[in-house]
C-alpha cells in the first residue's frame, strides 16, 4: 500500500542547499524592492523604521522588515496589498474572515502558475501521477482550496473531479463509480464520509483511494492513523494560507515526517510569538513566512499565527527542502505559562485519553504570588461520574498526571458539575488569564 | 435485594444541594433515606425516593450528573450494639464497606440502615446467612 518516493519537480525540489539560498537572496531583493515601490503600505513601514530595499544584501537582513499582520490587510481592504494594475489580476480569492474585514488575495496569471507548480508538487509527494482520478471535495469558490488543488492536478495531468465539498452521498458514490485513487478534502470531513459511507453499506477501504492529501483546518497524528484505517489510505498533511497562495505552501513527503515547504517560492521564519524575536530552527513558535515570488500580492513576512517548528535535517527523500512540523496551535490560543508554551488542545488531549469523552472544560491561569498557577476546570461527565469519593479523587488525580505528562506542568483539575462552564456560540472560551502581568 | 439509589454530584457551591432537592419536591418525589459524602471541593448526595428512575430523569433535566447504584438495605436490631454486630459478620468475611447511612423510618423495632460494599452479591448471603434481615424495593416503599 505504500506510495513510492516521486518528484514533480526534481530540480527545484532537490536543489543544492547553496544554490537555494542565493536563489533565496536573489527573489528575496526583488520582492521587496516591487513591495516597496508598488504597494503604499509597505512604503510606510519601510519608512517607519528607516530601512530601504537596498539595506536588503544577505537573507538574515529579513528581520529589519517590520512584520506583516491579517490586522494590516484587513486596512487595506480590498485591493490595498496589489502590487499590479488590476488589469493583471486574473483571479482573486478570500479568506474567511471570522471577525471584521475578510481578506482579499489576488493572483496574476504567473501567481496561478506557481500555484499550479507548488500544488503539483504536493499531489506528486501523494502519489499522484497522471493515471490518477483526483476527487476534489475541498470547497470550489473564494475559498482557496478546490481551485489550488485543481491546478495542480490539471498541471500533472491526472482527471480531476471537482466535486467541490457537501453532498456527501454523492461525493461516496462518485468514489465507488469513478475509481477515484486521490480524495483531497478536510481530515474531518474525510472521517465524515467514512462514516456516511458505511451507513449508506459501502465499506470504506473497499473504494480504490490509495492517498488522500489533508489540511485546511488543525489535526492530529491519531486523526491521520483512523483515516488510513478507515479508507485503507496514505494521508498526507498538506499546508497553506489564502495570505501566501492558498494550499501549497508545504507538504508531506512518503517518510510523513514534517512537511517540505517550498522555499524556492516562500521564505520561512520562526518568531517567538510575544518578543517577535527569531528562534533557532528546532524551537516552536509562529511561522513567518514571505514570499519570494508572488507578483499579484507580495507578502512580506507575514505572521501566520500557526504554531510550529523548522526542521532542517536532511529528509530521507532527498528534498533539500527544510520541514515544519506539524501545526500545533494557533498563537492566539497560546498560553505561556512560567515560561512554559502551552496550548488549549494539549490539555483537551489530555482530557479526552482519561475520560474517553469529548471534554468541556476551562483553564483558569492566575499568579497568587510570583508562579503562575494554573486550574482546569472539568465537567463531570455522565460517563465518568462514580458514586464513591475515592473514584472521584482518582479520577482528578488521573486527570491532573496526564495534563502534567503532556504539558510538562503541574496542574490543579477541579471537577465542576455539566453545563456549568460558560457556552458561548461556536467556540467555548477556553482560557481565563487572570494574572495582571501590567503591574 | 438490591434497591436502586440516586447518587448526585454537587460542586461545592451556594444553593446546590437546595435546587436538587426542589426539582425532586416539585416532581412529587419523596425522599425516604439521604447522606451527602463531602471533600473541600465536591460532594455526592446519596438519595433514596420513592421513584428513582423518575427522580434521575427529572435530576438530568435540571443538569445535574446523575447516577443510579445498587446498595442494600438491611434491618437492624434498634439498641446498643445492633449495628454493630452486623458490621462484624461483613468483617469477619473479609468485605469492606463504601458507606453507610440510615432511614429515617424504622421497619417495626428495627432501623433500617443503607450499606454499600465492595461486593454486594457476597454481602447479602453472608448477612441472609446470619438471618439478618435485607429489605426488598416493596420493604422500602411501605416504610
Amino acid at each position: 500500500m505504500g506510495v513510492m518516493n516521486m518528484y514533480w519537480n526534481k530540480e527545484a525540489e532537490c536543489i543544492p542547499e547553496e544554490k537555494l539560498r542565493e536563489l533565496q537572496l536573489q527573489r528575496l531583493k526583488d520582492v521587496v524592492r516591487r513591495a516597496y515601490e508598488k504597494v503604499p503600505y509597505y512604503k510606510k513601514k519601510f519608512d517607519e523604521v528607516g530601512i530601504t530595499p537596498d539595506d536588503i544584501k544577505k537573507l538574515e537582513d529579513i528581520r529589519h522588515i517590520p512584520f506583516t499582520g491579517k490586522v494590516d490587510l484587513r486596512e487595506v481592504y480590498p485591493f490595498g496589498m496589489f502590487a499590479v494594475p488590476l488589469s493583471e489580476i486574473v483571479e482573486i480569492h478570500m479568506s474567511s474572515g471570522t471577525t471584521g474585514k475578510p481578506v482579499v488575495a489576488g493572483y496574476t496569471l504567473s501567481d496561478i502558475e506557481i500555484w499550479g507548480e507548488v500544488m503539483a508538487r504536493c499531489l506528486t509527494m501523494a502519489g499522484t501521477t497522471k493515471n490518477d482520478i483526483v476527487q476534489v471535495a475541498y470547497g470550489y469558490g473564494l475559498f482557496t482550496g478546490g481551485f489550488g488543488v485543481h491546478y495542480g492536478a490539471r498541471k500533472i495531468g491526472a482527471m480531476i473531479v471537482p466535486a467541490s465539498a457537501g453532498n456527501t452521498r454523492r461525493q461516496i458514490e462518485i468514489m465507488r463509480d469513478f475509481g477515484t485513487t486521490i480524495l483531497t478534502c478536510t481530515p474531518s470531513y474525510a472521517l465524515y464520509m467514512a462514516e456516511v459511507a458505511q451507513e449508506m453499506g459501502i465499506e470504506p477501504t473497499t473504494l480504490k483511494l490509495k492517498s488522500g492529501c489533508f489540511g485546511a483546518e488543525m489535526w492530529t497524528e491519531e486523526m491521520r492513523k483512523e483515516i488510513e484505517k478507515r479508507f485503507g489510505l496514505n494521508a498526507y498533511n498538506i499546508y497553506g494560507l489564502t495570505e501566501i497562495i492558498g494550499p501549497g505552501v508545504a507538504h508531506e513527503c512518503v517518510e510523513k515526517k514534517g512537511l517540505h515547504v517550498f522555499e524556492d517560492h516562500f521564505l520561512i521564519e520562526i518568531i517567538d510569538p510575544e518578543t517577535g524575536d527569531p528562534l533557532p530552527d528546532g524551537n516552536r513558535g509562529e511561522l513567518v513566512i514571505t514570499t519570494l515570488t508572488r507578483e499579484g500580492m507580495p507578502m512580506l513576512r507575514f505572521r501566520t499565527r500557526d504554531i510550529t517548528s523548522i526542521i532542517r535535517e536532511k529528509c530521507a527523500c532527498g528534498r533539500t527542502f527544510a520541514r515544519i512540523e506539524r501545526i500545533r496551535g494557533r498563537s492566539d490560543d497560546m498560553i505561556k505559562v512560567r515560561g512554559v508554551m502551552l496550548f488549549p488542545y494539549q490539555i483537551e488531549k489530555a482530557i479526552l485519553e482519561v475520560q474517553g469523552v469529548e471534554p468541556h472544560y476551562q483553564i483558569i491561569i492566575t499568579r497568587p504570588q510570583y508562579l503562575d498557577e494554573i486550574e482546569v476546570m472539568v465537567e463531570m461527565s455522565k460517563e465518568t461520574f462514580s458514586d464513591e469519593v475515592k473514584q472521584i479523587e482518582n479520577l482528578k488525580k488521573k486527570l491532573e498526571k496526564r495534563i502534567e505528562e503532556i504539558v510538562g506542568i503541574r496542574v490543579k483539575v477541579t471537577l465542576v458539575e455539566p453545563k456549568s462552564l460558560p457556552r458561548s456560540e461556536g467556540k467555548a472560551k477556553r482560557v481565563i488569564d487572570k494574572r495582571n502581568l501590567n503591574q | 435485594m438490591k434497591i436502586k439509589q440516586v447518587s448526585v454530584f454537587l460542586e461545592n457551591k451556594r444553593g446546590r444541594l437546595y435546587e436538587a432537592l426542589r426539582a425532586l419536591a416539585d416532581a412529587n418525589i419523596n425522599i425516604r433515606a439521604l447522606s451527602i459524602a463531602d471533600t473541600s471541593e465536591f460532594g455526592i448526595l446519596r438519595l433514596i425516593v420513592t421513584d428513582p428512575e423518575k427522580a434521575k430523569e427529572v435530576l438530568e433535566n435540571n443538569e445535574f450528573t446523575v447516577k443510579l447504584t445498587n446498595v442494600i438495605a438491611m434491618a437492624v436490631k434498634d439498641k446498643p450494639g445492633g449495628l454493630a454486630e452486623c458490621l462484624k459478620y461483613l468483617y469477619d468475611a473479609n468485605i469492606n464497606i463504601e458507606y453507610i447511612y440510615a432511614f429515617v423510618e424504622k421497619s417495626g423495632e428495627k432501623a433500617v440502615v443503607v450499606l454499600r460494599t465492595e461486593n454486594l452479591d457476597k454481602t447479602i448471603s453472608v448477612l441472609q446467612e446470619k438471618s439478618v434481615q435485607i429489605l426488598s424495593w416493596d420493604d422500602v416503599l411501605a416504610l
